[in-house]
Parts: structure tokens; sequence; C-alpha cells
């Protein structure tokens, strides 16, 4: 292992813990949906593809920057999400874990493959004026896209318990969470409180998207490094628990940063899933209770 | 296992055999061979997942272990691609073990286990891609050398014939297995786990005996494939792509049935074909069709094409 300096060393923790919240914000949709539905999206990757796409075609047909394409995209992927779990993810599973799978697994392999048809296996990205400014902290160089992603993201978050804690809906779905029975004894539409839930996670998506694009690039498979990282993030941060997704992600974005400074980027990402297999394989019942 | 268990496997057998007798054009004995090789990886995910009901999202795993490992051993080591083969089989084999005694030890089911099996095979994917001796990033190529002692044919129909009967060979396992106690209590872990337990089968070994008899089977594929495009980049060999026509052609086709896997892979590669020549060459519309077809079978039961004609023919 090399040594490195400190300074570099601290901009690699600094760039992970960036990174790492808008990781963080991809887990939450996908725990989100997991405490309260208990099922396992396989379609989240392919839904942020869409999202980041969105966010694009936003950009390069209509001239919206990705920040201000936030305000659209958030109602849409709300209604998008809403409309799948209500009418494909819901009847199709008809309550079976394994037809969850299946379901959710087909619907990220349409998505993906028709951007796939649409958008070809190019790389796209935005070009903005800001993307390549950088703010000084201490001796630190940091990325302003992702100082800003980091900002927003704790935004959502603190937005979403806000709406989990004080709303009638957030009550519901905590209801539901807890005790599903029990709420639809009380009177509350279970299938409804699904659909919001599988739509709040997308919205999360869409957020999360709009952060990104700066940064990064879109590619029909960018999804895909994305989703075993939210899935890492999820059983580290423990299912269905907000905080720990948000906790998570910025523990998976700095193991990331590191193992990318020490063992070079290829061999960056084994870190992440060698510590979701182990995590997986060791605290499993720890993570999500008796029975998986 | 009696004859009458057999009969529909030998007419199989017989009737696909004369294919390449009337078939000569090249691009269609390759669609066949192609198809053949994703029948056979099929057929391995249907052993653990049909009959198991354990459902791999990564048997990209064994594919890649069986493909990297029959062209290592005759690219770096000059070894006889037949004992490449079978080492390539057995090397897939080990894997499914290893990946079976951390997964099932653990007690990981349903999504769980898709999801650890996915990493494991993501995992692969990335050494396979940074390592040496795999070729890295560029890939592995082995030599052409056409001589049937190399295991390379002149003529791709002779390819053919290796290859059905390869899945020939695993429908008469498969169908033993049916019929054997084994098969027995894995149908009965797949339909209650705690039940089957309750009734004293051994649990963890049928499950650890079905991934290992099914990455061996996919590993075939994979060495197969390695020797019959005689190219491999990790890209290929761990790719999700593998992993998914895995699943998807037993599903399609019926999961836990013996031609289950040979029927959807049919079935998703001549619709592959056909809209290919529908709309042109334009990239990922044959898996959009596979996707929503996915939906559908699931979300109208009995879930397999087969049963949708049973019970359309019951009306």
């Amino acid at each position: 292992m090399r040594g490195f300096p400190l300074e570099i060393v601290l901009e690699s923790v600094a760039n992970g813990l960036l990174t790492g919240a808008v990781y963080g914000l991809v887990a939450l949709g996908l725990t989100l949906v997991y405490g309260v539905l208990h099922i396992i999206n396989f379609a989240h990757g392919a839904l942020l593809t869409l999202a980041m796409y969105a966010a694009w075609v936003a950009w390069s047909a209509f001239g919206l920057d990705p920040y201000l394409a936030i305000l659209p995209l958030v109602p849409i992927f709300f209604a998008l999400g809403y409309a799948v779990q209500r009418f494909v993810i819901g009847p199709a599973s008809r309550g079976d874990d394994s037809n969850i799978l299946l379901v959710t697994l087909g619907l990220s392999i349409v998505v993906e493959n028709a951007m796939l048809a649409v958008f070809r296996s190019d790389t796209l990205s935005v070009q903005v004026p800001y993307a390549m400014e950088v703010i000084e902290v201490g001796p630190m160089l940091l990325s302003f896209p992702r100082v800003i992603g980091f900002g927003v993201a704790f935004v959502v978050a603190a937005v979403l318990f806000v709406i989990l804690t004080l709303t009638d809906t957030g009550r519901a779905i905590r209801a539901v969470a807890k005790e599903r029975t029990g709420a639809a004894l009380v009177g509350i539409d279970v299938n409804h409180v699904y659909a919001v839930t599988f739509g709040i996670g997308a919205a999360c998506l869409a957020v999360a998207a709009c952060l990104l694009l700066p940064s990064f690039y879109v590619n029909p498979r960018v999804g895909n490094a994305f989703v075993l990282v939210a899935f890492t993030i999820v059983v580290l941060g423990g299912m269905g628990s907000v905080p720990g997704a948000l906790l998570g992600g910025l523990v998976i974005g700095v193991v990331e940063s590191l193992s990318g400074l020490y063992f070079g980027d290829s061999l960056g990402q084994l870190g992440i899933f060698v510590i979701f297999i182990l995590v997986l394989l060791f605290r499993p019942t720890g993570l999500f209770g008796a029975k998986a | 296992m009696t004859a009458k268990d057999l009969l529909p496997i030998a007419i199989f057998a017989i009737l696909a055999a004369l294919l390449p007798v009337f078939v000569t054009a090249g691009t269609w004995l390759n669609f066949a061979v192609f198809t053949l090789i994703l029948c056979l990886a099929a057929q391995g995910w249907n052993i653990l997942g049909g009959y198991g009901g354990q459902y791999s999202f990564g048997h990209a795993a064994f594919f890649g272990t069986g493909a990297y490992v029959a062209a290592i051993l005759q690219t770096r080591l000059g070894i006889n691609p037949y004992p490449g083969f079978l080492a390539g089989i057995a090397a897939a084999a080990v894997i499914g073990w290893i990946i079976g005694f951390l997964s099932f030890r653990s007690g990981l089911r349903g999504s769980y286990f898709a999801l650890v099996t996915l990493a494991f095979a993501e995992v692969f994917r990335v050494l396979a891609n940074a390592a040496e001796f795999t070729g890295g990033a560029a890939g592995l190529l082995i030599k052409l050398d056409v001589r049937p002692e190399n295991f390379q044919f002149a003529s791709r129909g002779v390819f053919f014939w290796v290859a059905l009967g390869l899945v020939t060979v695993v429908l008469v396992i498969t169908r033993a297995l049916e019929r054997s106690r084994l098969g027995a209590q894995l149908v009965a872990v797949r339909e209650n786990e705690d039940a089957a337990r309750a009734l004293g089968v051994d649990v963890f070994r049928v499950k650890l005996s079905a991934i290992t008899l099914s990455a061996g089977i996919t590993g075939a594929a994979g060495a197969l494939y390695a020797q019959y495009f005689l190219y491999l980049d990790s890209s290929i060999a761990y790719g999700t792509w593998i992993s998914v026509e895995a699943l998807l052609a037993p599903i399609i086709g019926g999961a836990g049935t013996v031609f289950g896997p040979v029927i959807g892979g049919i079935i998703l590669h001549s619709l592959s074909e056909f809209t290919k020549s529908l709309v042109g060459r334009i990239p990922g519309v044959d898996l959009v069709i596979f996707g929503v077809l996915l939906i559908l079978v699931v979300r109208f039961p009995p879930r397999d094409i087969p049963g949708v004609i049973r019970a359309w023919r019951k009306r």
C-alpha cells in the first residue's frame, strides 16, 4: 500500500462524504420502499437512469439547468412511481416475494433497454459553467456540484423526515410499515399508501439524478453502477431505516473514495461489493429480522 | 426412470439433430448454436431456481468461471481443450459450492439470495477485468487451430451436434433428478422450507447439492461459449446479460420442468431474431420485449407460456 500525504487523504475523505450524501439519497428511496412495502425494488437503478435521461433532455431540449429541473421532475417522477406500483408491481406481485423480484427485474430490463433503443449506448453529459468550479476549504479543493449535491441531499432527507413524522400521509405510511392489517382495519387505504411510498422513492431518485448530472454522465447502464451501491448502503444502514440510509451512504462514499485512492479505480468498486457480501453473509438476521 | 420418461427427450434430440442436414446457411446454424448454449446455461439455472426455488441473479459467476478456466488452461498452459472443458465445469461447480455454502449457511433466502449472487458475479467481473492472466480489459483470444482433437471444427454443424449432445445429456440428468429422492426433497424445499425441515429433509445439504450441479451445468455452457466463439472478456463472461438470460428462459418456458429452459430459450431467441428482422438493428428492442414478456408471464398465472397454453386449452 502506498503512503499519501495527509491533505490528499483528507481531500479524498471529503470528496467521499460529498458523493456519499447523493448515494444516501438514492438509498433513501430504496430503503423507504423496503421498509413500507417489504419489497426489494430491482428497478431502482433503472428508474435512476430514466431520471438522469429526463434531466438531460430537460437541459438539451429546453435549456433547463439540472438544478432547476428538480422542480418539474419531482412531481413527474412521483406520479410515475405511483402509477408503476399501483398498476404494474402491485397487481403482478400478488404478495409473493419471488413474483416481486421478477416483476421489478422485468421493469429494469424494459426501462434500461428502452433507453438504449432511444439514446443508444453513447455516454451523454451536460455542459454547465459551474461543472469545473471548486470551493477552497482549508487545504482542500472541493468540487462545486458535489457540495451542492451534499447540501440538497440533506435538505431532502429533512423534508422527508418532516413528511413522515408530521403529516397525515406520513403517519399512514408509518402505520402501514408497522402493521399492515391493523392500518387497513382503521380505514387506511393500504394500496394507496404503497403507491405513495413508491412515488416518494421515485421522487428521491429524480432529485438524485439532477444532483448527479452536472458532475457525472448518463448512459443506459449508469443506474447499475448505483443500484448495488444503494443496496449495500441499505443493508449496511439497516433495511427500512431513513437515517441509516444517509449514514450508510456517507460511509460507502468514503470507502469507495479511499479504496479508489489506494487500489486504483477499477478495483475501487470491489471494496463496496465485498462489504455488501460480508454484511449479507454475517449479519443477515441482525439486519433484516429473523426471516428473509 | 423408465423408458417412457426418456421418450420425449429422445424424440427431441433426434428431430433437432436433423436440423444441420436441412439448414446449411452459416447464419442460421450460428443462431442455433448460440441458442443451444444459452439453453444449456438456462438448464443450469432451472435446477436451482426452477426445482429448488432459489432465484439466483448471478449465474454469470458460473458461466464466466467455466469459460475462463477452459480458455486459460489452453492459452496459458497449453492443455488440451477437452480436459480443459471438464476442468471448466469442475471449477464452476466448486465456485457454486462455495457461494452456496456461504449464502445458505447464513440462511439467505428469496431476494437476499438473489442480491448476494448478483454481488458475487460482479466481484468476479471486476476481478477478471483487473487481473493479468485473464487478459484484463482487452480480453482473451483462443488461437484458431481447426482440428477435431483441438475441439475446433471446420463445420458449424458439428458444433451444433456437440451443443445438442450436451443439452440432451442435461435433459436426461434433469429427468433423473426429478425422479430421484434428491429431486423430491428439492421440490419440498421450494414449496415450504420449514415444513421440509420438519419432515427431516437436510435443507442445507439439498440446496448445496442443487447449486453445485446447477453451477456445473451453467459452467459447461460458458466453456462451450469460449470454445465456439474463441474470444472472452469480463463483460461477456461475467456480465449481467448471461445471468438474466439464464433466468428468463426457464421462467418463460416453465421453471421446474424438464423442457422449460429449452422451450423458453427457443421462444426468446426466435422472438429476438424476428424483432431484429422487423425493426432492424436498433439495440435493446428485443430485450424490451423480453422484459415485457417477463412481467406479463408473472402477472398472469400460471406463470409460464406452456401453462398459459394449458389453461387456454382447458377452457
